[in-house]
């Protein structure tokens, strides 16, 4: 295959990524879209293997190393439960993080690659190699902190070290003047230290970065670390002057962006505050302002059988899905609930969150794996203002996306987030394990409201009854 | 000792409700007491004695035996005077009362030395109180309940209709009086399919009629009629004139006239003038719903349909009546909610605790001694107007946001111009090409996300990570290159191809895994 050829099989990826991207915005279209990320990247493959820069010496090893990624990938894929959905893409993120650190080391130490520069052309593609490492490194560990978090291995409590902010600086200074000194080196021997020295600390860096965002924050860094896993290809990209990898790492580079950025609005926060970290800790005191009034009164706890009692004669319902159902699996037997309840006539719908769940739109994936309909699925603006006219609003394992205190106690942490009003329907039944607060930290006046009422236990098992209490 | 609950047959003519239902006799044994019930006591309401026993009530031979065994007695209607001497002496009595209209019955009771509970004196302010409302729950039965007999007097159908034997008109409703009667009414008659207008006082209806299906017709004159409590109060003689021309018009333009126009403690008002009766259409109907306090129409004989001037009056004084075991649901569901209050402990003793504002206000003898009327209730002062500080909506998704300010957007020009002089000043050309490339697929990236549906977010992310694997043609070229590079420097091949090797296997799990796993997120999503 001739260097033109490839130059246009890679003109030819490029678009079917952009269509991909563009094929995921609807429903209708997103299966497509898929489809065209697999022929843009086989196209991409093929045309780099056939090309003028791989020789026939190497087609056994590139087989051999692909099958055993094939392998275990699609293993991963077809076994994963979709409520481990978001740990699983993390480490593949990190991944991608890990595979542009190995690359970038191994076009350092290629004297074939870096023979052809001179001037300020070393000087840039020296850079390249560092910011590509500095990335891969960062996405590497951050995405593997992410992981750990996700899968409750590691606290999702922030963990905050004193001086947070002036160790980051520091590292940055660090990692600055290392590359002074790796840029002014001559040989690979004497630039592995500083090298080295920066890949320690970017990795990290990105570990202390990720552990200070508190578990709620979760869905913006697994979107931000998908950003960051683009920005590593991006820089591969440049690095290796090949334009394809550019277009294509700054596509999920800013397509990531864009979602961290979507996701903050949603919680109403700002894209800094989030990555800085520490949520609910900012002033020290996250449950008791000062002006804030205390949630007082009673609870009125409810048994799965007037549950469902006030199911049966309810017209609308609405149902708010949280972490907790993810948590729990009762996805299915929600389904069961609202194909019994539709059959019967009653309106069901979902309303769903931006941030409920731990990643974007981690709650659609699992309503979809238990086959409810999108198109009874519903954004928390399309039918918010529904809830005055509704019956019962359902809320199973979620707190803080429920929360009244957002938009009534002005000094409370969560203040201005948009919630969902499940408040203002008629009745609203809380389905929690506990009276414990959400990942925010924050006690809930909803549950001291007059018409809501709380169902403790398993969100499974509380469902299953409530579906048996439905059936008699 | 738990007490004893007793539930006597209504005594009134005419009345078919029953204080206790089979259903609620289960939640009251659960609440720790007995329960006793006269023989035939929900009959007319369609409760047999055998339904009342296999809910664990005990059933009593006679009036007399069941009122001297009660600790406490529900009832519907109040107690008639010999029915107050039945009454054991320190006993308890939770039923309709109207003290204001029956002092003659307080003066009895508390000779009696009992304690009362009138559920018409529940300060209907408390939110809390709303379960306990029992004016409430049969006030919506008779509104329905005087839909239904208007349906059944009126000779047409209620919705319009096309057919092939023509065209059918809606039938109109106007509707005096939007309280909950009226609403319930309203709902109702708009359900059938009829055209609903209605009327009330109270301007703050306005919106409950017009949610439940109704038109909402002004009076032309501005007065407030709130009286305080959730009631109407008597209006101004410029208002009555006012509202005397709209019922003219509307009852010149309707088929049915529904009234149900309450004053506390006052004659019901005279809305409807036989000068109105007389210009409705022949074969209108009017139900008066007033009727036992006069009725709003000058021509109803309370208790009787009749027909004058062409137009069917009906003054049913028993609507309540016609849907007993309705009615008789709702009643005694409310009675269980004020058991339950006043039997927190739930061992079946009450506890009238005068310190409740709810039961305070429902409790108008207390151990002989007359304690209505109750003290007003002081509210909590209403909350305060929202905070004004009220953060700013945030912007809907996929919405543009606000255009930036001028200084901020002159600022980032400014950064972005300073950048992009330093980069064209000492980059290679080669690195700008790039650079280009970088930055318009940035842009492109942005355009293309823009806009996703929310439910996409973890398909597209995954499907992005899987594009991201694109890395792999990094360690692809570096497997086994052609070596053109000038000769000198040895090339450490082993260490290169292990680095390329294991690069290509990691992005690989990703490239295969990730496209999998988007695949198989996709193909759940269904309509």
């Amino acid at each position: 295959m001739s260097v033109t050829l490839a130059t246009v099989s890679y003109i030819a990826a490029t678009i079917l990524f952009i269509l991909s991207l563009g094929g995921l915005s609807n429903p209708e279209t997103s299966r497509r879209g898929n489809l065209y990320g697999m022929i843009g990247m086989t196209i991409a493959v093929l045309a780099t293997v056939l090309g003028p820069q791989v020789t026939k010496a190497g087609y056994g090893w590139i087989a051999g190393a692909m099958a055993v990624g094939a392998v275990i990938g699609i293993y991963a894929a077809r076994t994963v439960k979709m409520t481990q959905m978001p740990e699983l893409v993390a480490l593949m993120h990190s991944l991608v993080g890990l595979a542009a650190m190995l690359v970038g080391f191994a076009n350092y130490i290629d004297p074939a690659a870096a023979g052809v520069f001179k001037g300020a052309e070393k000087t840039i593609h020296e850079l390249e190699i560092y910011v590509g490492i500095l990335i891969g490194a960062v996405t590497f560990s951050g995405s593997l902190i992410a992981f750990g978090k996700l899968s409750g291995k590691i606290t999702g409590k922030p963990v905050l070290l004193p001086g947070r902010h002036f160790m980051n600086l520091l590292g940055l200074l660090v990692i600055i003047y290392f590359a002074g000194v790796f840029i002014n080196t001559h040989t690979v021997a004497e630039g592995m230290t500083p090298l080295m020295v920066m890949t320690v600390i970017s990795l990290l860096f990105g570990i202390h970065m990720v552990m200070a965002i508190g578990g709620a924050d979760m869905p913006v860094v697994v979107s931000m670390l998908n950003s960051y896993s683009g920005w590593a290809a991006a820089a591969t990209g440049f690095m290796l002057n090949n334009d394809l990898l550019i277009v294509t790492g700054a596509l999920v580079g800013s397509s990531g962006a864009i979602l961290s950025y979507i996701m903050c609005r949603a919680m109403n926060r700002h894209f800094l505050s989030v990555i800085a970290g520490g949520f609910g800790t900012g002033g020290g005191t996250p449950a008791a302002p000062a002006g804030g009034a205390q949630p007082a009164g009673e609870v009125s706890p409810i048994l799965a059988a007037e549950t469902a009692e006030l199911l049966r004669d309810a017209k609308n319902v609405i149902i708010v899905p949280g972490y907790g159902m993810a948590v729990a699996q009762a996805q299915h037997t929600v389904f069961e609930i609202t194909k019994l309840l539709r059959e019967k006539g009653v309106n069901v719908r979902f309303g769903i969150h931006p941030v409920a769940g731990r990643m974007p739109g981690h709650m659609n994936v699992l309503l979809a794996e238990a086959k409810v309909p999108y198109d009874i699925v519903f954004e928390m603006d399309e039918l918010n203002e529904d809830f005055p006219d509704t019956d019962v609003a359902m809320v199973i394992g979620a707190n803080d996306i429920v929360n009244p205190a957002a938009q009534e106690d002005p000094a409370s942490p969560i203040a201005g987030m948009p919630v969902l009003e499940v408040w203002k329907a008629k009745t609203s039944i809380v389905m929690k394990r506990s009276m414990a607060s959400g990942y925010a930290g924050v006690d809930n006046p909803l549950f001291y409201k007059e018409n809501n009422r709380m169902l403790f236990g398993d969100a499974k098992k509380m469902l299953d009854e409530v579906l048996a209490a439905l059936k008699a | 000792m738990p007490q004893v609950i007793g539930v006597p047959k209504e005594t009134a003519p005419g009345e078919k409700r029953v204080a206790t239902v089979p259903e609620v006799v289960t939640k009251l044994v659960k609440l720790g007491f007995k329960v006793a019930v006269e023989t035939g006591a929900g009959d007319a309401a369609n409760f047999g004695d055998d339904t009342y026993r296999e809910a664990g009530a005990e059933i009593v031979g006679s009036a007399a035996q069941l009122w001297a065994g009660s600790d406490i007695v529900f009832k519907v209607r109040g107690p008639s005077e010999p029915e107050v001497a039945l009454m054991r002496e320190g006993g308890t009595l939770i039923s309709f009362i109207w003290p204001a209209q029956n002092p003659e019955l307080l003066k009895q009771l508390a000779a009696k030395k009992a304690t009362v509970l009138a559920i018409d004196a529940l300060p209907r302010v408390l939110s809390r109180a709303q379960k306990m409302d029992a004016l409430t729950s049969q006030a919506g039965v008779a509104g329905y309940r005087a839909v239904i007999e208007a349906a059944n007097a009126f000779g047409r159908f209620f919705n319009g209709q096309i057919t092939a034997a023509g065209k059918v008109p809606p039938a109109k409703v106007f509707i005096a009086g939007a309280g909950v009667a009226g609403l319930a009414a309203i709902g109702t008659a708009a359900g059938l399919g009829a055209i609903v207008r209605a009327n009330d006082t109270r301007a703050e209806v306005a919106d409950q009629v017009v949610s439940l299906g109704g038109e909402f017709v002004k009076v032309d004159y501005e007065e407030e009629g709130s009286g305080g409590g959730g009631y109407a109060k008597v209006m101004s003689e410029g208002f009555q004139q006012a509202q005397r021309e709209m019922y003219a018009k509307q009852a010149r333009e309707v088929d049915i006239i529904i009234t149900t126009a309450l004053i506390p403690g006052k004659p019901a008002p005279k809305l409807i003038t036989a000068e109105m009766v007389k210009s409705m259409k022949p074969g209108s109907v009017i139900v008066d719903m007033a009727a036992e306090q006069g009725g709003n129409c000058e021509l109803t004989e309370p208790g009787q349909a009749a027909v004058k001037h062409g137009v069917t009056i009906i003054g049913y004084t028993d609507l309540v009546s016609r849907l007993a075991k309705q009615s008789s649901t709702l009643y005694s569901t409310n009675l269980f909610r004020l058991a339950e209050e006043l039997c927190k402990t739930k061992d079946g003793v009450i506890n009238v605790n005068m310190e409740d504002d709810a039961i305070r206000g429902l409790t108008v003898i207390k151990d002989g001694a007359v304690t209505w009327p109750a003290p007003p209730i002081k509210m909590a002062a209403p909350p305060a107007a929202k905070p004004a500080a009220m953060p700013p909506k945030a912007p809907k998704h996929g919405e543009a946001s606000a255009p930036a300010s001028g200084v901020k957007t002159a600022i980032t020009f400014l950064v972005a111009a300073v950048l992009f002089w330093f980069i064209g000043a000492y980059a290679p050309p080669a690195f700008l090409g790039h650079f280009t490339v970088f930055v318009l697929a940035v842009f492109v990236g942005y355009m293309v996300v823009w806009n996703v549906t929310p439910a996409l977010h973890t398909p597209l992310m995954s499907v992005t990570n899987a594009i991201s694997s694109i890395i792999a043609i990094g360690a692809l070229v570096q497997v086994a290159p052609p070596l053109t590079a000038a000769a000198g420097v040895e090339r450490p091949e082993t260490w290169i191809l292990g680095l390329a090797v294991a690069g290509i296997a990691l992005t690989c799990i990703n490239m295969f895994g990730g496209f999998a796993v988007t695949q198989r997120m996709l193909d759940m999503f269904r309509k």
